[in-house]
């Protein structure tokens, strides 16, 4: 379990990280996510200990982590996969930590196994290595202490769609025995196969937290169909309240049901129906849009 | 391509039941950390050697009657002492330049045990060079009497013994914390070679220095080690030269690397 209370990081002037509050469950992959720059970054690194935070505190089950004995066997922490030395190979980067945990050399190929690095590509310097396969190599990093609680900065960046896939799975399975799992990312695709439980931070605050499921629901049933007049009159008809979206679609602030249900009772066909209707993308850009750089741009170019 | 890690339950032992990392282990990882790489393996094949370089070539170009063991001691110092600060600079420098810090600082939080391992480290590996640098010099010395017939001379003693080890440990530390004040590979490289070279310039053409000479300059106060002329003054020369050079930096060193954010 992870607990952060008012976490804060101040440079000068510059607020990166604004009283940040939230707990990670054990048994649950809790996504952070957030637009490139946001503080999800900074967060991490003062929960490590890298980064002296301003105001706040952070414990790893019940401890801060500087106090955490042999802290890799308890927090797997992934934090770039590229900070690591080109001229050193992977299994010899799994092996300098294997020796600092105080685990057996046979450990290092367990994870290597793991995360699918072949003995040849152990034995390549990282300076030759995809990004991808570093990934894999700092996920490796990660368990290789069989720890109980993983903080991964970013760790699909550079998978491709059968790794990002893997992870999931990987990830899933850890948390389904107890673990707890705590990613950053700013593609709300990855995040949103992976995560069950969401945190959104911009500009260094916090704009949103809860369950996927429950934020999804917030965001409103899509709805599209043949016949787009006669919708709109039997969700009026019904009481439901809705607004158009680019393509010819509606949102509609409502369960799929219930939307489904008033398009029974107008005789509309329906071609798609969906919960999260607006998706997590809209709602995370809407939620961060004031804070964004780019988005905002173009949301304003778009409308 | 496997996805379960393992069968059992994450959670199993309460995280403050985990030993503290032994401190010994701290300085072995340090130790390897310095040949695991492609450019550390090149440096310690360097330091090897150059020092084997010198000894060769003092056997067959010096006069016969130089050929004695502390003269084959005095010619591969220098050339040694030119690598021995890089790798006192790597040692830290890397783990900002290769961002491994990142890990390092992670798996030991407490940055203090980190350091002070690197410390004893880079001290142990300076003593191997030490003995290296004696041992080649005993075989140049060995072969100078037989092949060239050379003054084969042994006199040493423990004073030279004593100057040597002061001489390349101040070396390799003058490195370390040059590492740590600038944790930069590439700048701390060019100023541990091109600052001692200004001083000694400037002393060198600046003659009202003289008398400050060896209370600042380093390769002053360090002379009568070299020569093996160390008295009283020599020793205060040495001791306060070396708080300029090696505890200063090593001070305001371990306060960056202890203070500084890492990423």
């Amino acid at each position: 379990m992870i607990v952060i209370e008012e976490l804060s990081k101040r440079y000068g002037a510059y607020t990166a990280v604004d009283r940040v509050s939230f707990t990670v469950e054990p048994g649950t992959v809790t996504g952070f996510l957030g637009p490139n720059g946001a503080g999800k970054s900074t967060t991490m690194r003062m929960l490590v200990g890298l980064t002296p935070p301003t105001t706040g505190t952070s414990t790893m089950l019940g401890v801060p982590y500087s106090q955490l004995p042999n802290p890799g066997r308890t927090v797997g922490v992934l934090l770039d996969a590229s900070a690591q030395h080109s001229g050193r190979t992977g299994r010899e980067v799994l092996k300098l930590g294997a020796m600092v945990m105080g685990l057996p050399d046979s450990r290092v190929d367990e994870m290597l196994a793991v995360v699918g690095l072949s003995d040849l590509e152990a034995k390549r310097r990282i300076g030759n290595y995809s990004l991808g396969m570093r990934q894999r190599l700092g996920i490796a990093h990660a368990l290789l202490g069989d720890p109980e609680v993983l903080i991964l900065d970013e760790p699909a960046n550079g998978l491709d769609p059968a790794g990002i896939r893997w992870m999931r799975g990987l990830l899933r399975s850890f948390a389904e025995r107890g673990g707890t799992v705590l990613l950053s990312s700013h593609l709300i695709h990855e995040i949103e196969v992976i995560a069950d439980e969401l945190v959104v931070i911009g500009r260094g605050a916090i704009v949103a937290q809860g369950s996927k499921d429950s934020m999804l629901s917030d965001a409103g049933t899509l709805v599209r169909s043949l016949d787009q007049a006669s919708l709109a009159t039997a969700l009026t008809d019904t009481g439901l309240a809705y607004s158009a979206i680019a393509g010819g679609g509606l949102i509609v602030e409502a369960s799929a049901e219930q939307v489904g249900m008033a398009a029974l009772a107008g005789r509309v066909v329906l071609t798609e129906l969906k919960t999260g209707g607006s998706g997590l993308e809209d709602m995370f850009l809407e939620l961060t849009a004031d804070d964004a750089r780019v988005e905002s741009e173009l949301e304003r170019v778009a409308s | 391509m496997r996805t379960q890690v393992a069968d059992p339950p994450v959670t199993r032992q309460a995280a403050v039941d985990i030993a503290t990392i032994p401190f010994l282990r701290l300085v072995r990882v340090e130790l390897r950390k310095m040949y695991d790489t492609r450019a550390g393996m090149w440096l310690l094949i360097a330091i090897g050697v150059i020092t084997f370089a010198a000894v060769v070539l003092f056997l067959f170009f010096a006069n016969a009657r130089d050929l004695t063991f502390t003269n084959f001691v005095n010619v591969t110092l220098t050339p040694q002492g030119f690598l021995l600060p890089v790798l006192g600079i790597l040692v830290v420098t890397s783990e900002w330049s290769q961002r491994t810090g990142l890990v390092s600082f992670t798996l030991e939080p407490n940055r203090k045990r980190v350091l002070l391992a690197k410390v004893v480290a880079v001290i142990a590996l300076g003593i191997v060079a030490v003995l290296l640098l004696l041992g080649l010099a005993a075989l140049g010395n060995g072969l100078g009497s037989s092949l060239q017939d050379g003054n084969g001379s042994w006199s040493f003693g423990a004073e030279g013994l004593r100057n040597v080890a002061v001489l390349q440990l101040i070396s390799v530390l003058g490195g370390l914390a040059f590492g740590m004040v600038l944790l930069n590979s590439a700048a701390a490289i060019v100023l541990s070679f091109v600052l001692p070279t200004a001083f000694g310039f400037l002393f060198g053409i600046v003659t009202s220095l003289k008398d400050a000479a060896p209370w600042i300059d380093l390769g002053t106060a360090q002379r009568p080690l070299f020569d093996g002329t160390m008295h009283g003054d020599d020793w205060a020369h040495l001791l306060v030269t070396s708080v300029w050079w090696v505890v200063i930096p090593l001070a305001v060193g371990a306060y960056r690397v202890l203070r500084s954010e890492v990423k």
